[in-house]
């Protein structure tokens, strides 16, 4: 009982300031920014392209690959040891499945298209920052998709079910804390990532998940403004 | 009785719904989800008699049938040649569609087209597997000579062609370049180099201000500036 009000002042069903913006880094096929709160992600979305080596191609669909990368400067404070790590190649595996659920990559056979999710700042929710600006950059590179994905945290701090973890919340000490990561399809409502971290009851899950869907809607919006806003307003630059 | 859901040439993100009953049809970059056409594409909705399509505003070159691309020779094999043409695969043409000259049995092939050289050919067959074949018979097919390659978006091309070619026959005219632009977003240039510079600053212009209605007053104002 003692988590009576959120941190940094936020409603429960709040998520923290968000910002988002398309076709960041020119040279990219498409590219994404999106920020959360201090938590931001670049995504450069380079394909389809050639498969090397040749054992990875597929004949029948294309193949993607996704780079998740803390820079070392990103925490808060500790440096992040640059290179791949059990948790960054687990992050790359659970945001490609949450993404390829959408994507129809049957038109570039034996090629690949090359996700980089690239965060210079974090504090919490990164792979679900990373989603969201992912599934921007792929529509920006022009790749069929079936709907746009959207990802928020929600969870649990104490005895308050809440949405958008912040790094303080996730390491809450006062009680029990849990953090379940989610992606939300935007047409079918369907998920794409659900992960757990701590424990949480059945029925104040169900009630997590239909907040975090409500802010998924929220986030959708705004990936569809920036979106539009980079075509209607002309091109890049 | 179906309804359009959006409006003409309005820009469209995946998940989109376009239009909804069956009086519509999904045309390029949407796909059908019930009673209603949906987008799989972002780009620029348009309505053409009952089919709901998408027209891209980014994204790579598709190697589609009838199209004349720009092409380098990466590899000669046993019976042609292998191109790189702007996309995810490379294509081949064969020793009997490159020349109308006789070529000798046994002949050395890179003495027609050696590795690096340009060439403009027409895409004859797209494969599902997207194998991709060539043909360099036909008006205005060639090796490129001189000159210089740029790059720019697919999706932009047709402006810079504009419409019956107004466009790059007018950068053509007040340039005093020879200019060749592919469907796969290459486009070479020959000239005086000060004449390509300007060319291809004035290609650059136009792929930065596609949007632009009355573009090609504006280029053409542009030009006469800077000729003078």
């Amino acid at each position: 009982m003692s988590y009576k009000k959120r941190f940094d002042k936020r409603e429960l069903d709040q998520t923290r300031p968000m910002e988002a913006k398309a076709g960041v880094i020119d040279r990219a096929d498409g590219s994404a920014y999106f920020k959360i709160g201090n938590t931001e992600a670049y995504v450069a979305v380079y394909g389809p392209r050639n498969l090397h080596p040749r054992f990875l191609q597929d004949p029948e669909k294309g193949v993607l690959r996704v780079n998740y990368n803390m820079m070392p400067f990103s925490g808060s404070g500790e440096r992040v040891r640059p290179g791949l790590s059990r948790r960054s190649r687990e992050i790359s595996m659970v945001t490609k499945n949450a993404l390829l659920l959408t994507l129809d990559l049957k038109e570039f056979p034996n090629s690949v298209v090359d996700v980089f999710v690239e965060l210079p700042q974090t504090d919490a929710g990164t792979r679900c920052a990373g989603i969201c600006a992912a599934s921007m950059a792929l529509a920006d590179a022009g790749i069929p998709m079936k709907e746009m994905v959207s990802a928020v945290s929600v969870g649990r701090v104490d005895d308050k079910i809440v949405v958008d973890l912040g790094y303080a919340e996730e390491a809450y000490e006062d009680g029990p804390v849990a953090d379940v990561p989610i992606a939300v399809l935007s047409r079918s409502q369907k998920f794409s990532l659900l992960q757990m971290d701590g424990e949480i009851s059945k029925d104040d899950l169900k009630k997590g998940l239909e907040m975090g869907r409500k802010a998924c809607k929220e986030i959708h919006e705004l990936q569809r403004k920036a979106l539009k806003d980079k075509y209607s307003t002309g091109d890049k630059k | 009785m179906g309804k359009l859901i959006i409006k003409e040439k309005e820009v469209v993100v995946p998940g989109d719904d376009l239009a909804e009953g069956m009086d519509y049809l999904p045309g390029n970059g949407t796909y059908r989800d019930g009673e209603k056409i949906v987008a799989s594409k972002l780009g620029l909705a348009s309505v053409d008699g009952r089919a709901v399509k998408i027209i891209a505003l980014s994204g790579q070159y598709s190697p589609k049938r009838g199209d004349t691309v720009i092409g380098k020779v990466i590899d000669v094999t046993i019976n042609g040649w292998r191109f790189e043409i702007n996309c995810a695969y490379s294509s081949m043409l064969s020793m009997k569609d490159a020349t109308s000259q006789f070529i000798q049995r046994g002949a050395d092939l890179t003495q027609y087209y050696n590795i690096g050289e340009w060439v403009t050919a027409t895409i004859t067959n797209v494969t599902s597997q997207k194998l991709i074949d060539l043909t360099m018979k036909g008006p205005g097919l060639r090796k490129l000579v001189g000159g210089r390659i740029i790059k720019v978006s697919p999706s932009k091309v047709p402006r810079i062609i504009g419409k019956m070619g107004s466009m790059v026959t007018m950068i053509k005219t007040q340039t005093n370049c020879r200019i060749t632009v592919g469907q796969n977003g290459l486009i070479w240039l020959q000239g005086e180099p000060k004449d390509e510079i300007l060319a291809a600053e004035t290609i650059k212009k136009i792929e930065s201000e596609s949007h632009i209605s009355g573009l090609t007053e504006k280029i053409e104002a542009f030009l006469k500036q800077k000729t003078k």
